[in-house]
């Protein structure tokens, strides 16, 4: 069933949408974003305007532009699905070529009253392109060898553009999104084995290429990948941040060491400690009790995110949320990994907790489009 | 494109089927990160929450006030003083080139230090704190103290460092401090945790070196919260330490700055004992130095300069510095002989100028001779051929046994540094240091202070001391040690007969006052003030056969390093003596000319307790000896006006 054959009058209109909106996950997020201002908090040591205040007018502007985009019927989306795209593309090349170096790497077009990272949007929009096209293309056709380069070169576009800057660990979040969506509009196995095959032989050869006149990573990602197989081995430096992190964590305890008193990121000994960091206060201060309460909100909002996509009978939107929601886990799985010491540091922030406006700004937006998806789904027969 | 709806129902199908998986595989990750939680925060936390003690409390050595050194009167020889400095953590600073840069711009820094500091920082850890300049002035301090915002990674701080108020006055007593050196750490066995600490100062020589572990204190600690960039945030506990003793001498430092002034220009040393009870009063060695200069480390081109003066600053001539006593040694033969019983006080002895034995002459320093010498007239006027006579009666060992009672030839047990022990040279002792058999030829070279006969300036002047109080005195230099008075036991009497003292103490007196005396140019007119003493001029050359045919004697001919030392050794008042002094002013030339009168005014500065009245010298002299004093300067250092306490 296509948007086309939609019952039009079945969908709500109007300012009744708003009752149809998901309005459990509308409350999970909330939730999330609302431990984040109380993190911000703590690690400004108790000062409201350093991180929590900025980060609450954005996420009340981001909630507004969610409200705004559930509001527009889904498939509006899925016709400026490829502008988007196109759009995120130009500006990746934009950053390539005007952006503003930051930590050592090229992300940010400054828009004036705020920054703009083009790899966060080109998330959801990869996404929302792959989903349109697997809505277009005759279901039968999907695993023909065509018609899944091509998806693979949406993908590969901006990955590559997004490895130049440097920034791996997004360049890694756009790959596993973008496969996932392939793999959820049924892609054959045989793809994603031959795959996972290749990839583990270019991880092989990323090893063996170290040292030579070929290096394919910075040598500084190489020390990143070194430390996070072995922190100890130099606590001082590079394996300072795993080191410290796990120290801060582990000391949390059960019930954490309380609000604000966690001696490791008032201290100073927890490197970003407001922006990727952030879950090690959580964990230090909080405890088991905190980290694992705010994972079960995360898996909660998963969970949501997946009953509708199962419930939605329009393909375009089933495969959206799938994806958005997906692209979500990835956010917050690598990053408790690597502050738990089980990846390596890729710059991957806690999403909604973490300090920063566009991945912000881009989640809600993204969850504006599962809730338009939710709000017009085909209803009835 | 149409789809048929058995298409639809089928790709509906596989949507389903595989978002399952995907979801399960989401759910099954976050199962994996909550068990890594509990394994991380349950099972393991203890092992986290004492690394994370680890890494915020740092143990701090709290370096304790090392303790101050007085003189007699309480008048500060050894201070501490604030030391401010600035420290930069590399980490915190960011650009340091950049912040140095500014730095410059408020205050003047030195660029060999900056250098070192460079230096180090490249050397350490990014979060060490490492000193960037020391000794600021306090408005240079204050500077930078307000400008702290402007400067990241600059943090103002205040040490103590030593300070020698006195300058050059004490430094051959008390020596320097400076810092610990690898070599300084290698020589000792189980170095104090507190010679770790960088810069930490430690005595080097002299008292400073030898009184180091009470001065030095014991090492307190605190305990410290420090953030990851090893700033501290906050203290939470200490343990003072103890603070290291203060040490009082027994050294009069108004005496002591007076003698440095007196002998300021020559090459020198003088000592000044207390006859009632051992005290030094004043250990002076011309030129010092100012050991200032050291606590922090010498450059090299000032050590060099110190190193390169032929008059050999460093060396303290007082105490390490041996010389032969001359005639200042005749007291030791004419005693050895009377207690031996082979003179008579009466008994003549005729000096033709010079003395024969078998076919070698030994001369008198008077070419045509003294004529018939009794004890007393050989003594006045410093005869030679009398002691020649007589040594050979008493023999050497006597003498020398003499010597050692008197104090000459012994090591005396003060804390400074290379005390020598001086020779009072036996037969036993050239047999076995030299393999030769004793001569007769040098025991008379003995019996006139030659030869091997070695003493140094505190010998001789705790010979004097002897001599005038009868008693065997020993030296003292540390009054106080932490408080406690370091009292010495009351010297016993001399085991010699008060009928040779007095003998002895007579010709002394003569000698500066008898109108044939050697050193009667340099008397006290002072009634109650007199002193007794005795002249010496020592050879450090041979007169080669060729000097002596053809009269080559006149020092003032001789380059300066090959002239007579000048030696005197006297005590003031000559009837109740209080004070002991020798005075050996190398190559000065003759003992009454360049060294009595120097002992005279040091005799007289300190029975005065100050610069004399003219009236003390003689009448001729006056107006010599008041330039003399109005081209002095003198420090007249005195003690702080109340009881100074130690918190």
């Amino acid at each position: 069933m296509s948007f086309l054959e939609y019952n039009v009058k079945t969908v709500p209109t109007g300012a009744r949408k708003v009752l149809f909106l998901n309005w459990p996950l509308v409350l999970l997020l909330i939730a999330v974003a609302s431990v984040g201002f109380l993190m911000l908090y703590s690690v400004a040591g108790g000062r409201l305007d350093r991180w929590a205040e900025p980060q609450m007018q954005r996420f009340a502007l981001g909630l507004f532009a969610m409200f705004f985009v559930a509001m527009v019927p889904i498939w509006f989306w899925r016709n400026v699905a490829a502008l988007a795209y196109g759009v995120s593309i130009l500006m990746l090349l934009a950053v390539e070529f005007f952006g503003t170096v930051g930590m050592g790497a090229q992300r940010w077009i400054d828009l004036g009253f705020m920054r703009l990272q083009p790899s966060e949007v080109t998330k959801i929009t990869i996404v929302m392109v792959l989903a349109a096209y697997y809505d277009w293309l005759d279901p039968k056709k999907v695993s023909r060898p065509l018609w899944v380069l091509i998806p693979v070169l949406l993908i590969l576009l901006p990955t590559a553009l997004v490895i130049i800057q440097p920034d791996l660990g997004t360049s890694i979040l756009l790959v596993a999104g973008g496969g996932i969506v392939m793999f959820i509009a049924g892609v054959s196995w045989w793809y994603f084995g031959t795959i996972i095959a290749a990839g583990l032989g270019t991880i092989w050869a990323v090893f063996a290429s170290r040292g030579t006149s070929w290096q394919l990573l910075k040598d500084y990602q190489f020390r990143r990948i070194d430390t996070f197989l072995d922190p100890s081995q130099d606590p001082l430096g590079a394996g300072y941040h795993i080191t410290q992190s796990k120290i801060a964590l582990g000391s949390g305890g059960f019930s954490g060491r309380g609000f604000m008193q966690g001696t490791q990121s008032r201290l100073n000994f927890l490197p970003e400690k407001h922006t990727d960091f952030i879950f090690t206060t959580l964990a230090e201060e909080f405890g088991f009790v905190g980290a694992f309460s705010l994972l079960t909100l995360y898996a909660l909002i998963i969970f949501f995110c997946v009953m509708s996509a199962m419930a939605n009978k329009d393909r375009f939107s089933s495969l959206l949320i799938y994806g958005i929601a997906a692209a979500f886990f990835l956010y917050f799985a690598v990053n408790m990994s690597m502050v738990m010491g089980l990846a390596p540091v890729v710059g991957v922030p806690l999403p909604l907790v973490s300090y920063g406006g566009s991945a912000m700004l881009v989640l809600l937006v993204a969850f504006g489009l599962v809730q338009s998806a939710h709000v017009h789904r085909p209803r009835g027969r | 494109m149409r789809q048929t709806p058995k298409d639809i129902e089928e790709s509906s199908r596989v949507m389903t089927r595989r978002g399952l998986v995907v979801g399960g595989l989401q759910l099954a990750f976050m199962g994996m990160l909550g068990l890594r939680m509990r394994q991380m925060q349950i099972e393991e936390a203890e092992d986290y929450r004492l690394l994370a003690e680890e890494n915020r409390i740092n143990m701090r050595l709290i370096a304790p006030p090392r303790g101050l050194i007085f003189d007699r009167n309480g008048v500060i020889i050894a201070d501490n003083s604030q030391n401010y400095r600035i420290i930069i953590v590399r980490e915190d600073a960011g650009d340091v080139d950049d912040v140095i840069a500014r730095l410059k711009q408020i205050i003047d820094l030195d660029d060999s230090e900056l250098e070192r500091a460079l230096r180090e920082m490249s050397r350490r850890s990014p979060f060490v704190p490492v000193t960037l300049a020391d000794r600021l002035t306090w408005e240079d301090f204050s500077r930078v103290a307000v400008n702290s915002p402007a400067l990241p990674g600059i943090t103002p701080d205040v040490g103590l460092s030593r300070y020698y108020p006195m300058k050059s006055d004490f430094a051959h007593v008390i020596g320097y401090v400076g810092p610990v050196s690898d070599y300084d750490l290698s020589q000792i066995e189980d170095p104090d945790p507190l010679l770790q600490i960088p810069k930490f100062q430690i005595g080097k020589i002299g008292v400073e070196k030898k009184l180091e572990e009470p001065m030095r204190g014991k090492a307190g600690n605190k305990r410290i919260e420090v953030n990851a960039a090893g700033r501290v945030m906050r203290e939470l506990d200490r343990d003072g330490g103890v603070a290291g003793q203060d040490v009082q001498l027994t050294v009069d430092a108004r005496l002591q700055n007076f003698v440095q002034a007196r002998l300021d220009g020559e090459s020198a040393g003088a000592v000044v004992i207390d006859c009632e009870n051992g005290d030094i009063l004043a250990i002076g060695s011309a030129p010092a130095f100012d050991p200032n200069k050291f606590v922090r480390g010498i450059s090299g081109s000032d050590y060099r300069e110190l190193t390169d003066d032929k008059y050999v600053p460093l060396r303290n001539k007082a105490v390490q510095g041996t010389y032969p006593p001359g005639s200042t040694y005749k007291m030791v033969t004419a005693l050895a002989a009377l207690e031996a019983g082979v003179v008579s006080p009466g008994e003549t002895v005729w000096c033709p100028g010079h003395y024969r034995l078998g076919n070698r002459r030994f001369h008198c320093w008077k070419r045509g001779g003294h004529g018939h010498m009794n004890f007393e007239d050989a003594l006045v006027q410093s005869c030679d051929t009398y002691y020649y006579d007589v040594s050979q009666r008493v023999g050497i060992d006597k003498i020398s046994e003499m010597a050692n009672k008197l104090g000459c030839g012994v090591r005396h047990d003060i804390p400074m540094s290379a005390v020598a022990e001086g020779l009072a040279p036996t037969q036993r002792w050239k047999q076995l240091r030299r393999g030769e058999a004793w001569r007769i030829g040098d025991t008379l070279n003995a019996s006139i202070g030659q030869g091997y006969t070695l003493t140094s300036p505190l010998q001789l002047a705790l010979m004097t001391a002897r001599l005038a109080s009868g008693r065997s005195l020993e030296l003292r230099l540390i009054k106080t040690l932490g408080g406690v008075e370091q009292a010495g036991e009351t010297a016993p009497a001399l085991d010699i007969s008060e009928n040779g003292l007095r003998r002895i103490r007579q010709a002394m007196y003569y000698v500066s006052n008898g109108s044939r005396g050697t050193a009667r140019g340099s008397k006290i007119m002072t009634e109650e003030y007199k002193l007794a003493g005795k002249t010496g001029t020592s050879q450090v050359r041979n007169i080669s056969a060729a000097e002596r045919a053809q009269g080559v004697f006149r020092n003032e001919d001789l380059p300066w390093e090959r002239r007579d030392h000048a030696l005197f050794v006297g005590y003031a008042p000559y009837d109740k003596p209080r004070y002991a002094v020798s005075v050996v002013v190398e190559h000065g030339g003759g003992g009454s000319r360049a060294a009595a009168p120097v002992a005279r005014d040091i005799l007289l500065f300190a029975q005065y307790g100050g610069v004399p009245p003219m009236e003390a010298y003689p009448s001729s002299q006056r107006e010599r000896i008041r330039s003399m004093y109005d081209d002095m300067t003198l420090a007249d250092p005195r003690p702080p006006a109340p009881a100074r306490s130690r918190a």
